[in-house]
């Protein structure tokens, strides 16, 4: 077996067997799914609560129009002075009361509502009783001024413009969520594996440097193997973790939604659900749109350069981590570097947001999708709005050559910091050291 | 061919500071080859250049005629000074690993391992992990990685600091077996004592500079003074005493007896001990009478202090 896939197997089982390692792997899902299910099971308590809000109507036109629902229960009151009712609604167990005095202007009466509680009320209360109010105000004022309310509904245009590249490839607004969204994804994907197994890889290179083993290996194998070796290695026992963890956290969710009756999914459905309505929307219709937008972005070519930009992406950041751990004697000196690494990727996340969304084919979005540490975000996102496939190929081609390079370099340090005994190796002797 | 490693006017230089300086020296086949010198001399870094781990600035190595190539580390064994083990590794395992680097098949270094386990009684380590040794019990580990691929050189660094002396002498009739097996031996070390009982050549660097090489009996010859411990018994010692110091040049000595008598290093000219002992005879009865041989100890310094 030659020297690569030794390392790269040795690092690989040395993590994997690595008894915090493996807690951790099974450990974190649990704590993820507990902490899901807590909140999950609180909000539900609170969800299960009905406040009930008394109403005191003086003008009278509000009768019928506020809808008893899963959180809000209301109770007409009458025949009683606004004195009397705080007093009585203070006392008892309702959680506040409504008082709409009677005024015929309908702006003045929409301003004059005032709504009593023993402390704020929720936004979502809030939101629930004015928006009752001003659908009944917004009618009655449509009648004041002789308009059916039904009618201009039945009138209201829905604006949809088509888009269409003069290719032919229709587009439209969707498509372009969509694709930042893909986009993303992907960085905040490739984010949180940086910051996971970032500092791993850096471990790992340090660790011979710390048992001291170093010169005998470094007798044995070159260092731009060695690192090369722990970089691939580890980032294998990052992905057995990581998908270890995905099919828990799928597993466990499962088990506890069957369980406990907790639906974890469906509250984020829910919230969007009513961000769709709120929008003006119709959710089903919503999907189906968002699916065929979905068809039309060339997935096979999206996939390929995910995995690549991916791939070469965390093998970057990463040899970036190994050149760090090449370059320190122990992990306390390391602390300074963590950030600079990052920054990098942060600018590429919001050149990715700002930029490429508004003008993906601009001089700002081409020149980011070409810097290797900003390319596997940026070209992500620019691939879904058409990226000739050179640039891509060229891209991904920079991409994995500067991950190399980095090794390289990486490599040249580690020789240098172990024989150079603190001091800082001159140019040339860089330069000599290449030869070997 | 007589010399498994040749270095030829090998210079090296870090920064501004030159850590070796036109170093030269053939190191015979089959020989124990003492690498000396002080603390700081130069000895690692002419060693890491063996090892390839750096490479000269100038002058070349050749191991077996052959200048210094990559595939050359499987005939390399290498104890550095500073050295250690993975310390979350199983013994077993690592040693696996270790000799696998070295180009040995994992059947062989298997087969090789468990019989270097039995002899040195340590196959029950086989699933420890190093942590759980002693620092003497991983030194042990340590010198069986690195004779385990039966490298034609072996280099060993201070190998005997962390051991006591039971399993130091169990290593040094180790490497004595290794060199009578075919195997050439560098051995750098500043403790005289091991260089006395193993070495058959020596260098000595001092200052980046190679101050002395050979054989280490010719270095002895060569360093030889003259002189000879003798113990003499007579009835008048302190007349006999003024004699001699006005015949010869003489220091006292001092070593074990059973007789009162006197004790000195006499100096004599070439070939003049005979004469003396004809004159001590004279004087009385001779109970002692040796050639003193500079130790090694003695080369060091002297040689270090000359130069």
């Amino acid at each position: 077996m030659n020297h690569l896939s030794l390392i790269i197997k040795r690092e690989y089982l040395t993590k994997v067997k690595n008894r915090a390692f493996i807690i951790m792997t099974f450990l974190s899902p649990l704590i993820m799914v507990a902490l899901i299910s807590l909140v999950g099971y609180l909000s539900q308590l609170n969800n299960d609560k009905v406040r009930t809000i008394s109403v005191l109507d003086e003008s009278g036109l509000f009768a019928n129009q506020f809808e008893d629902d899963d959180d809000l229960k209301f109770e007409t009151l009458s025949a009683v002075s606004l004195e009397e009712a705080k007093k009585n609604t203070q006392e008892s167990e309702v959680y506040g009361l409504l008082y709409i005095p009677n005024n015929k202007n309908i702006d003045t009466l929409a301003k004059s509502i005032t709504f009593y509680s023993e402390d704020s009320p929720t936004i979502s209360v809030i939101n629930d009783i004015e928006r009752a109010i001003r659908k009944k105000a917004n009618s009655l004022k449509l009648e004041e001024n002789d308009f059916d309310a039904d009618e201009i509904a039945a009138l209201r245009v829905d604006v949809a413009t088509h888009l269409e590249t003069f290719d032919g490839e229709e587009t439209s607004e969707l498509s372009s969520i969509l694709r930042l969204a893909f986009g993303g994804i992907a960085g905040y994907l490739l984010f949180m594996f940086i910051i996971i197994y970032g500092n791993m890889i850096m471990r790992s290179v340090i660790e011979e440097k710390t048992s001291r083993i170093i010169e005998v290996i470094i007798s044995s194998v070159k260092p731009i193997k060695l690192l090369l070796g722990k970089i691939i290695g580890t980032s294998l026992a990052g992905i057995t973790q990581f998908a270890v963890w995905v099919i828990l956290l799928g597993a466990l969710s499962l088990a506890v939604t069957l369980i406990f009756g907790i639906d974890t999914s469906a509250m984020q459905a829910e919230q969007i659900q009513a961000a769709m309505q709120a929008g003006g929307g119709d959710m089903e219709d919503y999907i189906t749109r968002a699916y065929l937008e979905f068809e039309k972005l060339p997935i096979a070519n999206l996939i390929i350069m995910f995995l690549l930009f991916f791939i070469g992406g965390y093998l970057l950041y990463a040899s970036l981590y190994a050149a760090i751990g090449a370059a320190v004697d122990s992990e306390t000196d390391t602390q300074q570097f963590m950030v600079p690494i990052l920054i990098p990727l942060i600018l590429a996340v919001y050149v990715g947001v700002f930029t490429v969304i508004e003008d993906p084919h601009g001089t700002v979005s081409q020149v980011f999708s070409f810097i290797p540490l900003t390319s596997p975000v940026v070209m992500l996102m620019r691939i879904p709005f058409g990226v000739p496939l050179w640039q891509q190929i060229l891209s991904v081609v920079i991409l994995f050559a500067t991950f190399m390079g980095t090794v390289w370099f990486a490599s040249k340090i580690y020789r240098v910091g172990i024989l150079m005994y603190g001091k800082k190796a001159s140019y040339k002797e860089i330069i000599k050291w290449l030869k070997y | 061919m007589d010399n498994l490693l040749v270095a030829n006017q090998v210079s090296k230089t870090y920064g501004s500071y030159r850590a070796l300086n036109n170093i030269s020296i053939e190191v015979p086949r089959g020989s124990i080859y003492g690498l000396l010198g002080p603390n700081g001399a130069g000895k690692t870094t002419f060693i890491r250049i063996i090892n390839q781990i750096t490479m000269p600035d100038t002058g070349s190595v050749l191991l077996d005629g052959e200048p210094l190539q990559p595939n050359h580390i499987q005939h390399i064994g290498y104890l550095p000074e500073e050295r250690g083990l993975y310390k979350s590794m199983k013994v077993g395992e690592q040693a696996l690993y270790l000799a696998q680097l070295k180009g040995l098949s994992k059947a062989e270094a298997k087969k090789r391992l468990q019989h270097w386990f039995e002899r040195l009684e340590i196959g029950d380590w086989w699933n420890k992990k190093i942590q759980e040794l002693s620092k003497g019990m991983a030194q042990k580990i340590q010198f069986v990685v690195t004779v385990l691929h039966e490298p034609k050189l072996l280099i060993f660094d201070e190998p005997f600091s962390g051991f006591d002396p039971i399993n130091a002498n169990l290593i040094k009739d180790e490497i004595l077996k290794l060199r009578d097996n075919g195997a050439t031996v560098i051995f750098s070390t500043h403790r005289m004592e091991s260089v006395e009982e193993m070495c058959d050549h020596i260098t000595l660097i001092h200052e980046s500079n190679k101050i002395l090489d050979g054989k280490l009996i010719d270095i002895k010859r060569e360093f030889r003074s003259n002189t000879y411990e003798v113990g003499l018994v007579t009835p008048n010692k302190q007349a006999v005493a003024n004699e001699l110091k006005q015949h010869f040049e003489l220091s006292p000595a001092t070593f074990k007896t059973i007789n009162d008598e006197l004790q000195y290093n006499i100096k004599v000219s070439d070939g003049g001990a005979n004469d003396l002992l004809a004159y001590l005879v004279n004087k009385g009865q001779v109970t002692h009478f040796v050639e003193v041989i500079p130790s090694a100890n003695d080369i060091f310094i002297q040689a270090v202090k000359n130069h």
